[in-house]
Order: structure tokens, then C-alpha cells, then sequence
């Protein structure tokens, strides 16, 4: 197993800050608005750099939306920040219509995406953007995994003409992917070659992929970890490629198993290539209040719970075996 | 228990007693968990003392349908500490479950849910702008089951820049929901600074009376005499046609001196250095829990 290290931890929201401004200073048309979330969302120094390209839309998510639309008509390229629930759930509709569907360049920023928002609890929670967002046409999903991958993904998504939905987080995470790292939407990046198992992991799931590969090279189970960071489109290819030589899989996500990463890989496999898969991920369930660790851990979205998902699909891969002998 | 006409009973200076040791249980509930929206829950204080210990009839005995009971909906529910605090000092659950605001596996979570079937609460809030939209419904409930109570609903400022507020409003003097009484804590603050900065709300008075509302105004919504006062009007409005909105001008972090006049504390939590300030000035009248 290879080797991972990190300098600091450090939230994924403050790659976006970071990569915003960055954004703004590549393109002139770079625009932000904010529905009174500014801190949350680390957009103060776009503001002091840009003043008159920022839009300061109060508590109107809705509106916000609509405006974004609206700027987009005119060549400009609106980024909408405000925590993950009220870029998604409560604008669904607004974003179907005026952006989706009408594909305008809208890049839908949002933070504070699922269990490790902590003790807000489940009102701010959310575990069904991914699949709201998912679900729409023309929409492109990304997920990433820490602060520098955030910040490229941020400045990347300027450069795709149409809506992306951006998700990130509030706690601070391990920052451990490469600073300055170039961002390809839809590439799925292998993080280590294995033989016995292929995760798939997306956000903050990442780097609990790492720990679990790194327990079950104790057990002898050879791990393949792929960081799915665009969850739409999904690379296929990168997926079919490796579950080809394991033979089996697990999925990880901070999200609602229904809706999320793992299903849109059950729907890869289903179709191409039919093996054990398993999905950690939340069982239908809402969250609730809590520290981040505490979370993850009720809801099973550990490092262990990959362990136990990646034994188990080894298992069945196993009994396959002999059944079909 | 049931709680009726209890202004027969409650005094002011005993409500404002009661006020003081709720402004205890808010800062030493956000203080223990190191999160929460101390600021906004010390403003309504006196408020919501005044309704659950004075001026609503209800039954902590709970109910959800709280049939020929007043009923109240929290719609900016991250001042869920003031609420709490208010519910078990009314009697709805022991005191001492305060100690476990938004920690794992309790009832008392981040922003109010029914998930958990903490007693008093109705309906989950925290994300803004949709309690209105409840409290009337609730209202033609009551309505429709002949039930002459009253229901009683607390909006933020910052909120009203939700566009279903307006949704609401509209539909409520339309339809001549004449037996909600809603009022909005003009503290003039939100997250990003004064709402005067962010986003403007302009002559609300005016607005909710274009949009067919009799608006009553109370200046100084940290006093418990003008408090009562005003609700007493209110509910003599009601059932004339129009719902009712009272402005109520509070301060936020009202009762702890540091806390007052800023946005600065609207979600933050003191350390235990400003917790001990902020307990020295209020005076324990009940007993911490
Ligand atoms: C729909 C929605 N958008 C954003 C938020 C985040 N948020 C929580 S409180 C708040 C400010 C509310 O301002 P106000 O209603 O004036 O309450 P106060 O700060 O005075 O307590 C915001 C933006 C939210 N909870 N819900
Ligand atoms: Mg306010």
C-alpha cells in the first residue's frame, strides 16, 4: 500500500475560498453571490479583491438561483454559495428550470455537505444533493476529497460551459492530494493499485478509503482505491477498468445510499459487468446532532465500516467462485 | 399540567425571574456543546416567557394535535436553546435533559425536531423561512375543528427575506386567518451583519399592512410589562378578520453585555471565561440545572 501523509488539516470550504478568488483573477466573469453565509463559505477575500462582482442576495436561496440564471445571460459566470441543503433541496425546482434544463452556466457552490456539519443536526444535514443533483440533465456532480483538490476543482469548473454542482464541507480534513494539482471533471484518479478489491470513494470518504486500505493490507487484502471526485459524468471506463482485475467492490460516500455514488456504480456494473459490490453509505436514515467523528461513526462511515464492507464482498467473490465450479 | 390564564397568577416580576434563569440554561447550554445561536434566543427571552408563563393556555401534558390549546411554532428554530430552556422551566421535561443540547442521542438537537418526540414541539425548523406557512395552516386547523385557541409564531428578521414568508402573509389575509398571532424579532441583525447591510427590509410595518395584516409594534420587546401589554392587544384583535403580526424590536444577546448591539454572536458560543461573565449578571432564580 502506498504511503499517504499530510501537512495539516484543514476544512474543504477554505479550498473554495481560496480557489474562488483564484477563479475571479482568471476570468473576468467570474461573479459570486452569497444568501448571508459569507464566513460559512470563505468568500471574503473574493469580496475585498472584487467587490463589484459579488452579489450579497440576503436569506432568498431561491432568488439566488434565479439571479444566477440570470447572469449568466450576458456572458458572466456566476458561482451561488450557501450550505449544501439550501443549495439543493430548497432551490430544486428553481434549479431544474432556470439553470438545469435551460443549461446556464451556473457553478451551485455548496458547503457544510452532510453528517460532519455536526451539531446543526439533521434540518442542515443533507444526504440527497448528490442524488437531486445527479438526477438532472446537463448537471455535473463533483465531490472532491480535501482543501487542495476543492480549490482546483473550483478554478476548473470556470473553464466547463454549464451547471456543476460543487460540494464540500465544513470540518477540517487531512490535506493530503497534491497543492496545484490540475482538475480533470469526470477523471477518476487512482490513488493505489491493488488486486483483491476495488473502493470507490468520494469526498471526505477518501481519505477513510486510505485508512481502510491500510488495515486491510494487515489482513492480507490487497486494495485498489480510487478517488471518485466527479460523481457525474462518472468514469466508467476507470471503474470497469478496475473492477476487472478485482473483481469485486465497495463504494463510499457521505450521502444517502439512495441517490448516491453507490448506486450510480451498482448502475455501471449492473449493465456491464455484474459482481459484488457494497455500499457504505447512510441507510436511510436522517442525521442528527453531534460532533463530525461521532457521526460518521453511528452511521457507519468509517474507515472500519469500508474494512468490513471490502471483507464482506470478498467473501462473496469467494463463494462465487466455488459456486460456480 | 395545564397552564390557562395564568396572568392571574404570574406577576410580572416573576416572569422576569424566570426570564433571568432561561438566559442562564441559554448560555450554559451553547457553552457546554461549543455551538449554537446564543444571541437571537437571549433577545426573545422575554417573549416567549411571557407566552408559555403567562399569556398562552397550554398543556404540557403534550399533545401534537394540542386540541383547545394555544399553540406555538418556533420558525427561526436556531434559537432552539430559548426554547428548550422555556419548554422543561414550563414543565414540559426535566431541566437537567438541557445538558445534553446537541450532543449525540438527544432529544434536544441542533434546531428543533419532532424526530427525537421532544414534548412541545410540532414541526422540525432550521431552515428558514417556513414556519409562517405552518403556524397558518395550524390556524385553519383549529378553525375547522371549532377550536377558539390562539397560534402564535416567531419569525426572524433576516427571514423575512424569504420569499415564502410572503407567500404566506399573502395567503393568511386572504383567506382571513384571523386567529394567528406572528410576530418578528426585529433585533436588526443576522448572520453577515445588520439586515440593514444585507438586505434591507425596508418599511416592514408598511409591507405587512399592504399585505392586509394589522401590525402591532413593540418598541421595547426586552421589557416584560410592554411584552404583556402588547400581547394582551394582539389577542384582542384576533377574530376580526385580519391575522396579526406584532413587531417586536428586542436586542440581540439581551442580558449579557458583551453579547449585545452585534451580529458577532448570533451562532457562537462563549469560552469558559465568558461564560463565568456572562452568568455573573444573571442572577440564578430557579435553580441551574
Ligand atoms: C433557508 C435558510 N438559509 C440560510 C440559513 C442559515 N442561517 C441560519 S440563521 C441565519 C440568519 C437569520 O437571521 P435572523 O432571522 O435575523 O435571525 P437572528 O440572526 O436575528 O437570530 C441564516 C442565514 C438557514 N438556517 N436557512
Ligand atoms: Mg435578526
Amino acid at each position: 500500500m502506498k504511503k499517504f501523509t499530510f501537512e495539516e488539516k484543514i476544512d474543504t470550504r477554505s479550498g473554495f475560498g481560496v480557489g474562488l478568488v483564484e477563479a475571479g483573477r482568471l476570468n473576468s466573469n467570474v461573479v459570486a453571490l452569497c444568501a448571508d453565509l459569507i464566513g460559512s463559505l470563505k468568500m471574503g477575500d473574493f469580496i475585498k479583491e472584487f467587490p463589484d462582482r459579488f452579489f450579497q442576495v440576503g436569506i432568498a436561496e431561491a432568488n439566488m438561483i434565479g439571479l444566477a440564471a440570470g447572469l449568466t445571460i450576458g456572458g458572466k459566470i456566476p458561482y451561488t454559495g450557501t450550505f449544501a441543503n439550501f443549495s439543493t433541496g430548497r432551490v430544486f425546482d428553481q434549479i431544474r428550470q432556470s439553470v438545469s434544463y435551460s443549461e446556464k452556466n451556473v457553478k451551485i457552490c455548496a458547503s457544510h455537505a452532510g453528517l460532519t456539519l455536526g451539531e446543526d443536526g439533521a434540518t442542515h444535514q443533507i444526504l440527497e444533493d448528490i442524488g437531486m443533483m445527479k438526477m438532472l440533465p446537463h448537471m455535473v456532480v463533483i465531490n472532491p476529497c480535501d482543501f487542495n483538490q476543492t480549490k482546483a476543482a473550483t478554478i476548473a469548473i470556470a473553464n466547463h460551459y454549464g451547471p456543476v454542482y460543487l460540494r464540500f464541507g465544513r470540518p477540517a480534513v487531512p490535506n493530503f492530494t497534491p497543492k496545484d494539482q490540475k482538475f480533470e471533471i469526470g477523471k477518476a484518479l487512482l490513488l493505489n493499485e491493488g488486486a483483491d478489491v476495488s473502493i470507490f470513494a468520494t469526498g471526505h470518504m477518501v481519505w477513510e478509503a486510505i485508512k481502510a486500505g491500510e488495515i486491510l493490507e494487515q489482513k492480507g487484502i490487497d486494495a485498489e482505491i480510487i478517488n471518485i471526485h466527479t460523481i457525474k459524468p462518472l468514469d466508467t471506463a476507470a471503474i470497469l477498468k478496475s473492477v476487472q482485475k478485482t473483481k469485486c467492490a465497495v463504494s463510499a460516500e457521505e450521502h444517502q445510499v439512495s441517490g448516491g455514488l453507490g448506486e450510480s456504480i451498482a448502475q455501471v456494473l449492473s449493465r456491464n459487468y455484474p459482481l459484488p459490490l457494497e455500499i457504505v453509505a447512510v441507510n436511510d436514515s436522517f442525521g442528527e446532532s453531534g460532533t463530525p467523528d461521532q457521526l460518521m461513526e453511528k452511521y457507519g462511515l468509517t474507515a472500519n465500516d469500508i474494512v468490513k464492507a471490502a471483507m464482506k464482498v470478498v467473501e462473496r467473490k469467494a463463494a462465487m467462485k466455488t459456486l460456480s465450479v | 399540567m395545564l397552564i390557562e390564564n395564568v396572568e392571574k397568577t404570574t406577576t410580572v416580576e416573576e416572569l422576569k425571574k424566570i426570564a433571568s434563569q432561561v438566559r442562564r440554561d441559554i448560555v450554559r447550554m451553547v457553552h457546554c456543546c461549543s455551538s449554537g445561536h446564543p444571541g437571537g434566543s437571549l433577545g426573545c427571552a422575554d417573549y416567549l416567557v411571557a407566552l408559555y408563563f403567562r399569556e398562552m393556555k397550554h398543556n404540557t401534558q403534550f399533545t401534537m394535535d394540542g386540541i383547545n390549546e394555544d399553540l406555538f411554532f418556533l420558525s427561526n428554530g436556531h434559537i432552539s436553546p430559548l426554547w428548550y430552556s422555556v419548554l422543561s422551566r414550563a414543565g414540559y421535561f426535566p431541566a437537567s435533559e438541557l445538558g445534553t443540547f446537541r450532543k449525540l442521542n438527544s432529544r434536544l438537537q441542533g434546531h428543533p425536531a419532532t424526530e427525537e418526540k421532544l414534548p412541545g414541539i410540532r414541526i422540525a425548523s432550521g431552515s428558514l423561512g417556513q414556519g409562517l406557512s405552518v403556524a397558518v395552516g395550524a390556524a385553519q386547523a383549529k378553525k375547522l375543528n371549532k377550536d377558539n385557541r390562539l397560534v402564535y409564531v416567531l419569525m426572524g428578521d433576516g427571514e423575512q427575506q424569504e420569499g415564502q414568508v410572503w407567500e404566506a402573509l399573502m395567503y393568511a389575509a386572504h383567506h382571513k386567518v384571523d386567529n394567528v398571532i406572528a410576530a418578528v424579532d426585529y433585533n436588526g441583525q443576522q448572520i453577515d451583519g445588520p439586515c440593514d447591510k444585507v438586505m434591507s427590509l425596508g418599511d416592514l410595518k408598511a409591507k405587512y399592512e399592504s399585505f392586509g395584516w394589522k401590525v402591532l409594534e413593540c418598541a421595547e420587546g426586552n421589557k416584560m410589562e410592554v411584552i404583556t401589554e402588547t400581547l394582551q392587544k394582539a389577542k384582542s384583535l384576533t377574530g376580526q378578520g385580519k391575522p396579526i403580526a406584532i413587531l417586536l424590536k428586542t436586542e440581540m444577546g439581551y442580558g449579557v453585555d458583551y453579547m449585545m448591539g452585534s451580529h458577532k454572536w448570533h451562532g457562537a458560543a462563549p469560552n469558559d471565561e465568558q461564560l463565568a461573565k456572562a452568568l455573573a449578571q444573571l442572577e440564578e432564580t430557579l435553580g441551574d440545572y
